[in-house]
């Protein structure tokens, strides 16, 4: 599957969410709860996925979106949240590459 | 996240209230609280009071696991009064660093959808503009007219609300004045404290663009020093 980021500009990431939702389509919430060193975007910023792969928002510079649309896409297939870590001390992670050099912990959970 | 839990939270969100989302990062277990929640004493009540005071989400532990408790505080505003040069430079700077900003003159030739793209223009005294707009602590009310006509009625509106900055253009000698007739209002010294004057860090600027950087400045000091 591919992904693809919407052009966010004023739009609302939850609201997008919602509205994903109301229209029938399966839809992932991401997090960032933790962070650590450099790490690009702030504790709390957030990222919606529907069940085409279409994403709005960021967790990071760009660097880890498309490890976490696929953990959102797991997601709303088997509904567990899910708490991914990502930075330079997780080998597998490292591959993904938070080239910052930073370190995050993000949740992923499904709207049901 | 339940669809209930997402639609609360919108609209809470989009009238204005602020709200903490608190997740259970290994249940997934969530839980909205709201400022009236956040005066009680459990950890998750007193994580509450604290991220909306800081702004900042957090993680706590609890004896059910570690919980996230996500701020969504209603969006920083800055009212600011005088269509004028000055405020040309700093609106699009404070709607930069995220603030709604709404600019605040009857007179109609200065408040041009022109001179201020993308700004919210209320073309009203400013004592009737405060009035609809209700500054609250999360807003900053700048003002910048140099005229006591138009500044001093906002000042009073913003001295008797929780507007976390106030700050008015005008030399020493101007201020002190302004200060002597507001204290014939009936404000205290304690109560004109609060009032940034003359504004923005001295950091000895001259062009209407620099001096809406030392009033951006300020603002940021007062918003994140206080609060850390």
């Amino acid at each position: 599957m591919t992904t693809e980021q919407v052009a966010s500009g004023d739009m609302d990431i939850l609201k997008t969410a919602a509205e994903w939702r109301e229209n029938g389509q399966d839809v992932a919430l991401a997090t960032v709860v933790t962070t650590w060193g450099s790490a690009p975007r702030p504790v709390g910023s957030q990222l919606a996925v529907n069940g085409s792969g279409k994403f709005i928002g960021s967790v990071s510079g760009g660097c880890i979106e498309g490890a976490v649309v696929q953990e959102a896409l797991e997601a709303m297939r088997d509904g567990k949240p899910r708490l991914l870590e990502y930075g330079v001390s997780n080998d597998e992670a490292w591959e993904v590459g938070l080239a910052c050099g930073g370190k995050v912990k993000v949740f992923v959970e499904r709207v049901d | 996240m339940k669809p209930d839990v997402l639609k609360q939270l919108n609209e809470d969100r989009a009238a204005k209230r602020p709200v903490v989302l608190a997740t259970n990062l290994t249940s997934g277990d969530q839980k909205l609280l709201y400022q009236t929640d956040a005066e009680g004493q459990s950890e998750v009540e007193t994580g509450a009071r604290a991220v909306f005071a800081s702004d900042k989400p957090a993680t706590i532990e609890t004896v059910d696991g570690p919980v996230f408790l996500n701020v969504f505080n209603p969006p920083l505003r800055m009212i600011v009064v005088g269509a004028v040069h000055i405020s040309q430079a700093l609106a699009p700077m404070a709607k930069l660093a995220g603030y709604q900003v709404v600019v605040v003159d009857p007179r109609g030739a200065w408040a041009t959808a022109e001179r201020f793209p993308g700004v919210d223009l209320v073309d009203e005294w400013p004592d009737d503009a405060m009035e609809q707009l209700q500054p609250d602590r999360r807003t900053a009310v700048v003002t910048l007219t140099h005229d006591p006509k138009l500044d001093d009625p906002a000042l009073a509106a913003a001295l008797k609300s929780d507007a976390f900055y106030i700050g008015s253009l005008g030399s020493t000698r101007t201020h002190a004045k302004r200060l002597q007739r507001l204290e014939r209002l009936g404000f205290t010294e304690q109560d004109m404290a609060r009032i940034h004057g003359p504004i923005g860090l001295s950091i000895g600027a001259k062009s209407p663009a620099e001096i809406a950087v030392s009033i951006m400045g300020q603002i940021t000091q007062d918003l994140r020093q206080e609060a850390a």
